[in-house]
């Protein structure tokens, strides 16, 4: 089967049973995606999918014949960092970092929403223009935990980018 | 080689002598740039030479009886298996704590529930997860000590057991008897899961009669005794590697059993293994924190004044375990009185036993403590802020010896002021938003600072590069960045030029990461390596060490400004500093001390719980770099805010397990349930803790929140709740109709 990862395309053959997560961090070699619970609990694993964020642990790798895929390893490099990468590293967004690929992930995914007018279950309206509050940021991270607990930083960290984006 | 024990004063510090301006500084993590690209190795991503394959462990689904035999030949027959072994007398029933010298052993019973019996190897994931469930075990169950409300009335004294002995001063029977004002109440606090966001996990390769294991360990040199010793190897035939942690809090402390099970699975098929335990399985896997029950007794004369303090506390345990939840540890000398009372009783339950869960003793303690004096205070109609500072003692009044240094008041007043205390109304029910009613409350935070042995190696290469070895780990407390400032602000070298290498069993043995113990340990222990490294410089320098300054990779004397890499191209620079604990642990108190400030809103409808706002003012001793203490100090409020509302491993008293074991179940806070947290941390040194004048503050922060939380709930509705965690249906039940 054949799928794009981070702009590059890869021919893979696996177990039927093999989550779209496992096949990312044992076949492809990507270890940057994390498995924090492997039942879509926590969003460590998150990654994008044609562009939307998703938990690869609850997704078969069969299912995703021809999509493109991001992982954190795709947004950016040590040496040449996402616009989010660069503000979870200024604001301390992490403490051990095992949770951080799948919030940056989340994070970016998250302000193209907003930015579609996609609404929250915090939004005053469901319509018009998503100002990303950080009630708003936080309701829509909710499905990233971090035991770590770095949240007020990883929020500062979003609310940057999001503020340089408006 | 430099060796200092604590025995006195430090006097000055090396950090005091530095200048090269980096300690204390907000500096990013050196890590930091990798960490956020995802490109730093956690356990269960190291790539390793030779085909791995993959293990799965085999768990109990019994939580007490005896194992009557395996049938792994349907396993052994599923495409891709390499082997189902259930055969060694070296399996694991569970993780090791701290102070193990080893493994519990023996897959012919279990004690509790989810323990490992063995493990299944296959050529992939999917292969072992789906043979290890096909594996039969056949079982004779026991009667199992599940339930804990029948344990506790047969609870047995500790007596000096614990890690806190018995302790009482003057009478406290007779001072409640006869004060104008009493409380006696008691608080439950419920069992705790470390829920790490990074499950245990371990790569096992062997190379001959030599085995190097990539883990995710707090304390790499006590994991590797507790490794050879289970295993039977010699000390020389082990290397444990942990460079990242994703998140210890005390769980990772010992040795898990995936250490164990991949060692010998690695071995029985001559491959690498890779073995991850499973989320459901690290409930039961990994230890608790004990369920506690605490007895506050408070007496007080008609000032207010403390005549009676104590705290009487029943933990659990499971048969046979050295550790014991130690409740008072914090307690002991927050608050005055003359008569005193700390003592610990012990039952038996045959459920996941008990160890260090982050800040053991005060996580815990704190909250009865704290919660108790909120209620005394309003008893007395007093303050509770000016309730708390009549009661400061000038000593710790239960083991008679002075504090180190103590701020606890002054913690508590700029709390005060920063978070606005005087707009709170002392009566609860009295402020409403809608269907929310407001309210603020407070508590203290405490938490024993402590030292332990530690060595670090330092070298000064050709070209001026520092590289710092100790077998330290950083497990998302900033390790790395610390220790590159320590080093770089006596050596005068800008962060960018060390190197700090952790968590290897081959570098010098530190104590490790626990207890908050860590940075104070392998910190003084790199700051006297450097400092041996400066003697080394002058000398080159043809100086004193008085006469030289080192600056921005510069040696500096008289009117000679050196590059430092000239000094040393000849010959490198190597050495070595040893720290270790002395009289001034015995001689004073020493502690860090904090005030947290919080204002919920409750629902008068549902009675959910708000956190709308938290002011936290810390002291510390010495911070050594401002970002990432930030960092440590909002993760264990937010760790005290889980425990106060959300979080409880839910015994099934029927089976004993945890009916919650996954992260969809056990409630950890997230991110809609954190406001913007106001921390501070107050100016102090501490010339009686170690040579950087620090104080541990990895636990400070979890201390005393939850009270505070209760204390604010209390304050928005009149209802006090007594059992942790604060959940809706137990505010909802004490709220007036009216408030609805
Ligand atoms: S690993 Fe996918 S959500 Fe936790
Ligand atoms: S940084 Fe450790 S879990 Fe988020």
């Amino acid at each position: 089967m054949r799928l794009t990862v981070n702009g590059q395309s890869h021919d893979v053959e696996f177990d039927v049973r093999t989550s779209l997560l496992d096949l990312l961090r044992e076949t492809i070699g990507l270890t940057g995606t994390k498995k924090g619970c492997d039942h879509g609990q926590c969003g460590a694993c998150t990654i994008l999918v044609n562009g939307r964020r998703i938990n690869s642990c609850l997704t078969l790798a069969a299912m995703h014949e021809g999509d493109e895929i991001t992982t954190i390893e795709g947004l950016g490099s040590p040496d040449g960092l996402s616009p989010m990468q660069e503000a979870f590293f200024e604001h301390d967004g992490y403490q051990c970092g095992f949770c951080t690929p799948g919030q940056i992930v989340s994070a970016t995914a998250m302000l193209e929403e907003a930015g579609k007018g996609w609404p929250s279950h915090v939004s005053a309206s469901l319509e018009g223009e998503m100002r990303l509050t950080p009630e708003e940021i936080s309701e829509r991270m909710s499905g990233n935990l971090c035991r770590c607990s770095a949240y007020p930083n990883i929020n500062d960290a979003i609310a940057e980018v999001a503020g340089g984006k408006s | 080689m430099s060796e200092y024990k604590m025995d006195q004063p430090v006097g000055a510090s090396p950090l005091d002598r530095g200048v090269q301006g980096i300690i204390g500084e907000p500096l990013n993590r050196v890590e930091g740039r990798r960490k956020v690209a995802g490109d730093v190795p956690y356990a269960a991503d190291h790539k390793v030479e030779g085909k791995l394959a993959v293990g799965v462990a085999i768990c109990s689904t019994i939580g007490f009886g005896r194992v009557k035999g395996f049938d792994t030949s349907k396993a052994e027959a599923m495409p891709g298996v390499l082997a189902a072994i259930v055969d060694d007398p070296r399996i694991p029933r569970e993780t090791a704590g701290f102070s193990d010298e080893k493994l519990v052993t023996g897959n012919d019973r279990v004690d509790s529930y989810g323990q490992s019996l063995g493990v299944v190897v296959a050529e992939t994931f999917e292969q072992a997860r789906a043979a290890a469930n096909a594996v039969k075990v056949e079982y004779d169950p026991g009667e199992g000590r599940f339930d804990a409300g029948a344990g506790r009335g047969g609870a047995r004294p500790l007596g000096d057991e614990g890690m806190v002995p018995d302790t009482t001063v003057g009478d406290i029977d007779a001072a409640m008897a006869s004060a104008p004002h009493t409380l006696d109440r008691t608080y439950e606090t419920p069992s705790h899961a470390h829920a790490a966001m990074e499950p245990h996990a371990a790569i096992a390769v062997w190379e001959g009669d030599s085995l190097t294991v990539y883990t995710s360990i707090q304390i790499t040199s006590g994991a590797k005794k507790k490794l050879v010793n289970t295993l039977g190897l010699g000390s020389d035939k082990a290397r444990i590697v942990s460079p990242y942690i994703g998140g210890g809090f005390g769980g990772k402390g010992g040795l898990g059993t995936e250490c164990v099970l991949a060692a010998i699975a690695a071995k029985r098929i001559g491959r690498p293994v890779k073995l991850v335990i499973t989320r459901q399985q690290l409930f039961h896997l990994v230890y608790r924190r004990s369920d506690t029950v605490q007895r506050m007794r408070l007496a007080c004369d008609a000032d207010g004044r403390l005549t009676a303090f104590g705290q009487d506390s029943i933990v659990s345990q499971n048969d046979g375990r050295p550790f014991y939840e130690p409740v008072p540890l914090g307690s002991l000398a927050l608050y005055a009185g003359a008569n005193r009372s700390f003592t610990t009783k012990a039952y038996t339950l045959n459920i996941p036993h008990c160890g260090s869960v982050r800040a053991p003793g005060e996580a815990v303690g704190i909250l009865g403590v704290e919660c108790a004096m909120d209620e005394m205070a309003e008893q007395l109609g007093m303050d509770p802020v000016e309730f708390r500072k009549l009661n400061e003692p000038e000593k710790d009044l239960t083991r008679n010896r002075p504090f180190s240094e103590r701020q606890l008041v002054q913690c508590m007043e700029e709390g005060a002021r920063r978070f606005g205390w005087e707009r709170r109304n002392a009566k609860p029910l009295q402020e409403r938003e809608g269907e929310w009613w407001i309210g603020r409350g407070m508590a203290a935070a405490i938490r024993v600072n402590m030292l332990t042995n530690a060595q670090a190696r330092l070298r000064i290469e050709p070209g001026g590069k520092v590289v710092v070895e100790t077998d330290m780990t950083d497990i998302g407390t900033g390790s790395y960045t610390i220790l590159s400032q320590i080093a770089g602000e006596i050596l005068g070298m800008p962060i960018e030029s060390v190197e700090v290498r952790l968590g290897d069993s081959l570098f010098p043995a530190a104590f490790g990461s626990g207890g908050s113990m860590g940075a104070a340990s392998s910190g003084s222990a790199v700051a006297l390596a450097a400092e041996d490294a400066v003697a080394e410089l002058a000398a080159r320098m043809g100086t004193s060490v008085k006469d030289l300054t080192l600056k921005d990779g510069h040696a500096i004397a008289g009117n000679r400004r050196v590059p430092v890499g000239d000094l040393v191209a000849q010959k490198t620079i190597e050495t070595t500093g040893t720290i270790k604990p002395g009289a001034m642990a015995k001689q004073y108190d020493q502690a860090a001390y904090g005030a947290h400030f919080v204002e919920v809103a409750v629902s008068g409808v549902t009675g959910e719980t708000r956190i709308r706002k938290v002011t936290s003012v810390f002291a510390a001793g010495r911070i050594l770099n401002a970002k990432t203490a930030r960092s440590q100090a909002i993760g264990g409020i937010i760790w005290g805010i889980g425990e106060a509302l959300t979080e409880e491993a839910v015994t099934d008293p029927r089976y004993g397990n945890f009916a919650n074991n996954d992260l969809a179940e056990y409630h950890v806070p997230v991110h809609a349930d954190i406001p913007h947290l106001d921390v501070t941390f107050l100016p102090e040194l501490d010339d009686k803790t170690n040579p950087l004048k620090i104080k541990g503050i990895g636990e400070l922060g979890i201390a005393g929140i939850g009270a505070a939380v209760n204390n604010a709930i209390y304050n928005a509705t009149g209802v006090r709740v007594y059992e942790f965690p604060i959940t809706l249906d137990k505010v909802l039940a004490g709220l007036p109709a009216e408030a609805a």
